[in-house]
């Protein structure tokens, strides 16, 4: 071995980032191999938090697996809740009252606008720019207080129930809910403002570059997907509840350049839009009851064997459950795919040939929501394959 | 009370550590150090490292797969160390309880000094809980 070869096997550096580690809020590990602070192999290790929901909610009622499903991830609650709800309507064959679909999807609008807002704060703390931070924080707050007024509660609402909401919306609040958005969107004119800045766009442009034919290969989701150029929105394509009625009242969002900055745009954009479709759906609001009458412990004992598959558009895109009942109060098999499992693995495209110092911005870029994305696999090496654990295996592991 | 000892109460620095939380609580602390409830004007930081921090602030029903990771980074920690529980899961497992891929709560291995309930607790809850855990510096 001559010298130059010794020399390039010293520079090749395997750089573990996490599973704690400041620039992450989630424990994730990111095996980095470096040659000369630049990136040329990126290994994502995702189970640190995997919790077996789905083997609880096998074990557990349908009540309450409402409320375990709830709690899957803390920035989409209600798009997992409303998931889950849809497919068990369909299955026990309910129609719920119009309102109520009008009040889910009404916070549903609410949580990707304040999810967006988080994800503008946490690029901006990722890029040193704290102002921008604490000021996406201060407008996020808003949202966050009209959520905690229709269901009392900040974060998990437990607003959806079997046949209906929980929570109505009355006139008060209606009024209170276009107020604030106002001054929302004031605070968005601002930061779409500050994100023109020369020092944002010198960071953020040309980073992480995800050109939409590798995008579509692999089949990413949401922002990221609508980053590249791609127009997939569930929303429009596969719409349900009712955006099947009002899809005219507000528009996807497509921009082409596919870097870091087109997908913090993306957001700002997309919170616009929301806040127009929520400005229309409040004022349509048809006056009928908000829930049907029968208690839920009445419908569970009714509910038959049966599967089905229901698809929302979380904030950070295509967000599938699929259910199977057993037919005596509970469920047979839970398995739910969110969007961070496709999206996440566009990062290491994104990071290929990039510097160290990118990992932080490009990683949140994509907006990545850990707590969700946790999958139990046993990979082979001597055989190169890959099983997905079955609860059999999974408990004579235990 | 000598003057790190002062020092200390008028500035204690947090670290965050989630050990399998559903990210409620860990945005519920962000948010607590953000101006509208402003836990820094305590003098609260979040620091990067472990070695720097004064306060462990612990969210999520330990996992098996965190459950050494955690007690290392308790380990790493220098005295004199507190440790608050936020959530209902770090309190008692909350909705995970009953998980064979759970170890937790936090307390059953190791000691936890505050303990603040809540699905997520409110940010009010998360600033008193810090503040609770100051007594123990005195």
């Amino acid at each position: 071995m001559d010298a130059r070869n010794i020399d390039y096997e010293y520079s090749r550096l395997i750089l573990p980032v996490g599973p704690v580690h400041p620039s992450l809020k989630e424990p994730v590990n990111l095996s980095v191999t470096v040659v000369n602070e630049e990136i040329v192999d990126v290994n994502v290790k995702l189970n640190y938090i995997y919790r077996g929901i789905e083997y609880l909610a096998e074990r557990r009622n349908i009540a309450q697996t409402i409320y375990l499903v709830e709690r899957i991830c803390g920035l989409c609650s209600q798009a997992h809740s409303l998931t889950f709800i849809q497919a068990l309507e369909e299955i026990a064959n309910i129609q719920p009252p119009e309102r109520a679909e009008f009040i889910r999807v009404i916070c549903a609008e609410l949580e990707r606008i304040h999810s967006h807002m988080l994800l503008l704060g946490v690029v901006a703390y990722d890029i040193g720019l704290d102002t921008l931070f604490m000021y996406a924080f201060k407008s996020r707050e808003t949202v966050m207080d009209l959520l905690e007024k229709i269901s009392g509660k900040r974060v998990h609402h437990d607003l959806n129930t079997i046949g209906g909401v929980r929570f109505d919306i009355d006139e008060d609040l209606r009024r209170l809910i276009i107020k604030e958005l106002k001054y929302v969107k004031r605070n968005l004119d601002y930061i779409s403002e500050v994100l023109e800045d020369a020092t944002v766009e010198n960071r953020l442009r040309e980073v992480g570059v995800l050109p939409s034919k590798i995008a579509e290969e692999l089949s990413v989701v949401g922002p990221t997907a609508r980053g590249s150029g791609l127009t997939k929105d569930v929303r429009f394509n596969r719409s349900y509840s009712v955006y099947r009625d009002y899809k005219n009242s507000f528009k996807i969002v497509v921009l082409k350049d596919g870097d870091c900055l087109a997908r913090v745009k993306i957001r700002v954009l997309e919170v616009y839009e929301s806040i127009s479709l929520i400005e229309t759906l409040l004022d349509n609001m048809p006056d009928t009851p908000i829930r049907i009458g029968e208690r839920i412990l009445k419908i569970i004992k009714r509910i038959p064997v049966g599967e089905a598959i229901s698809i929302v558009e979380a904030p950070r895109g295509q967000l599938a459950h699929y259910v199977y009942t057993n037919g005596g109060e509970g469920l047979k098999r839970l398995s739910v795919r969110t969007p961070t499992i496709p999206n996440i693995t566009a990062v290491k495209y994104m990071l290929m040939h990039r510097q160290i110092a990118d990992i932080p911005v490009v990683f949140s870029s994509i907006d990545p929501c850990i707590s969700c994305a946790n999958r139990v696999t046993v990979t082979d090496a001597a055989k190169n394959k890959t099983i997905i654990v079955n609860l059999e295996n999974l408990r004579r592991r235990m | 009370m000598n003057i790190t000892g002062k020092a200390r109460l008028k500035s204690p620095w947090l670290f965050h550590l989630n050990t399998g939380s559903c990210n409620g609580c860990d945005i519920e602390i962000l948010a607590a150090l953000t101006p509208r409830y402003d836990a820094e004007r305590f003098g609260c930081m979040l620091v990067a490292s472990i070695r720097h921090a004064d306060i462990l602030l612990l969210t999520g029903p330990v996992t098996t797969q965190m459950h050494e990771r955690l007690l290392r980074v308790y380990e790493q920690m220098p005295e004199p160390k507190a440790v608050v529980a936020v959530g209902s899961c770090a309190v008692s497992g909350g909705v995970y309880t009953g998980s064979p891929v759970v170890d937790g709560p936090a307390d059953k291995f190791m000691p936890v000094d505050v303990y603040v309930a809540g699905c997520p607790p409110r940010p009010e809850a998360i600033v008193k809980g810090i503040l609770e855990a100051l007594r123990k510096f005195r």
